[in-house]
């Protein structure tokens, strides 16, 4: 072997573009965020420093408050239909049957194809007058007339965003279940098979508590991804009515970009990046108490 | 026992669950595939009743015309894989093989990057961008997703080349090659499923990335896919939204992503596993 001082140049020289792009495009973006979020700021005039009165005027506006709480409503609705549908999934598919392995194929399918892209397909098929949702509940009497899904009502719009998203995401908990189940050892489930043990029983005492683990990291995979939606409500709303629908990403890129008002916007970035951070160290935590 | 009849009730259920997950892109392909005035029929055909590609032609020629398009997302995706590795494959290396000064606080950043989300950076990299006059360039938009791949696909690589064994290295090195020969003859081969990992998300992800483009590119011949379909809703000579070319560009968007995913269903699910399996 080399001497070790060559070899941490060497190492080094290697290191260094990833190094260098990951702090000119990651961590000074950063804090320039920080800087931003400190003073008034439009690109036409210069910015001037106000302290912490862009985070302050945040508490006070009400459409902040309306696209958080609406951003936490659609987590906290879709995170348990992607967690429990997904363990079921898994649970369904795991033997690799043919058939099986098919289904999961075909499950997974959307999940590699752009949230943008399905969100426009979703966009069509509840479109009121063209699209195939309405045509179809209609033909089978469930509704009888034309329901205005999107971005008329809040909650309805919710309804059809969240079934698109289910659509697009499900199998991504799936596919990390099944590997997770999978994982198994077979002598452990065949040992309480032996003992009498139901399949309810089997899932409830032996599979989900070994499985445990990569649950809590879907789940926060997937709580982040919804708290950080943008592209559904973007296409399939526009954030309608009223911005009742605007999520906090969204309300970020009103501000920034369309408004200019570039350190209002950095502000609420800020706060959006804590929130995301919060909600992953609490994760972490859970995850570490789960594994002792 | 209850065997036959579970077996066929859960046959069943498959068979119904993928039919309806399978519904929504064969009724897109269907109706992408419906002659100009079926397409804006309503209330809309479930099946068309004849087959024509006015959909496409009317997309072929769209603006600035598919093929530019097509041009921006595929070389934003290229250029990106190209990035991500070029960034990534030495970056792995170091970490997995170099004693390297300062390591644990290059990790700290790349937590960091991992945990902090590209929603929140895009104004101040937006300013940053514009003052590059990388805005409303492919290779911008390259950068930014690079910037967005870049934490995982370092993870995947770096534990890929640490499981590279040491005799290895050490047979290559006895020979009188050198770290950059150990790399080309030694690691890259012995790591090539995470190098077919890594560059087939940064291309899914590129391909599919929608906000960072919207907010980057502001001049419509510098649109990807995504963007310019997002645009035609509202903008087409039929009046209303021209609903056959959205489809069209509906299925023209997906099939690469379900075609790679098909082929390399191997390295995408493996790829979830062991970045998912911190």
């Amino acid at each position: 072997m080399q001497r070790s001082p060559w070899r941490r140049l060497v190492g080094l020289a290697y290191l260094a573009p990833a190094l260098f792009f990951v702090l000119a495009f990651t961590v000074y973006p950063l804090l320039q965020m920080a800087w931003m979020s400190l003073h008034n700021w439009s690109l036409i005039t210069p910015p001037s420093f106000v302290g912490l009165a862009n985070y302050r005027r945040a508490f006070t506006d009400h459409q902040f408050w309306v696209s958080f709480l609406f951003t936490l409503e659609y987590t906290a609705i879709i995170t348990p239909i992607l967690m429990i549908g997904g363990y079921l999934l898994a649970l369904l598919t795991v033997r690799n049957t043919p058939l099986r392995r098919f289904t999961r194929t075909v499950v997974f399918i959307p999940v590699v194809i752009g949230l943008g892209v399905s969100s426009l397909l979703w966009y069509w098929l509840f479109s009121t007058d063209f699209g195939l949702a309405n045509r179809f509940l209609l033909d089978l009497g469930v509704i009888d007339e034309p329901v205005l899904w999107l971005g008329v009502d809040a909650d309805v719009s919710n309804l059809a965003i969240t079934t698109s998203v289910v659509w697009k995401v499900i199998g991504f908990g799936m596919i990390l279940f099944v590997g997770a189940i999978q994982a198994i050892p077979t002598e452990i489930t065949e040992a309480a098979q032996v003992d009498g043990a139901g399949p309810v029983q089997r899932v409830r005492r032996v599979i989900l508590p070994l499985t445990m683990r990569t649950v809590l990291l879907v789940t926060l995979i997937s709580v982040i991804g919804s708290l950080l939606a943008f592209d559904q409500f973007y296409i399939m709303t526009a954030g309608q009515p009223q911005n009742e629908t605007a999520t906090s990403v969204f309300y970020v890129y009103l501000n920034s970009f369309p408004y200019l008002k570039l350190g209002y916007g950095a502000a609420l970035s800020m706060v959006l990046t804590v929130t995301i951070l919060a909600f992953t160290v609490l994760q972490l935590a859970l995850t570490k108490r789960s594994q002792s | 026992m209850t065997g036959g009849r579970a077996k066929y009730l859960i046959g069943a259920v498959c068979i119904a669950i993928s039919t309806v997950m399978l519904l929504p892109l064969v009724v897109s392909v269907l109706a992408s595939l419906k002659p100009t005035e079926e397409a804006a029929a309503s209330p809309p055909t479930y099946v068309p009743h004849g087959l024509s590609f006015d959909s496409y032609a009317r997309l072929w020629q769209y603006q600035q015309g598919l093929p530019t398009y097509l041009f921006n997302s595929l070389g934003t995706a290229l250029l990106t894989i190209a990035l991500t590795l070029l960034l990534t494959v030495p970056a792995a290396y170091a970490l997995a093989r170099f004693p390297v000064p300062g390591k644990e606080v290059f990790f700290v950043i790349l937590l960091l990057a991992l945990i902090v989300p590209y929603q929140a950076l895009l104004t101040p990299m937006f300013l940053t961008f514009a003052r590059m006059q990388l805005t409303n360039t492919l290779l911008g938009l390259a950068v930014l997703h690079t910037a967005i791949q870049l934490p995982f696909s370092l993870y995947i690589l770096r534990n890929s080349f640490a499981a590279v064994p040491l005799e290895l290295e050490e047979a290559a090195i006895v020979d009188g090659s050198s770290s950059w020969q150990a790399l080309r003859f030694v690691f890259l081969p012995s790591t090539r499923p995470a190098i077919v990992t890594v560059a087939l998300f940064a291309f899914i992800m590129s391909w599919n990335e929608f906000l960072g483009a919207l907010v980057m590119m502001s001049r419509s011949s510098t649109f990807t896919l995504p963007l310019i379909l997002a645009t035609s809703r509202t903008e087409t000579s039929l009046g209303g939204t021209d609903w056959g070319m959205l489809q069209a560009g509906i299925t023209i968007s997906i099939i690469p992503c379900v075609l790679v995913y098909l082929l390399l269903q191997r390295y995408y699910v493996s790829g979830l596993m062991s970045g998912a399996v911190k």
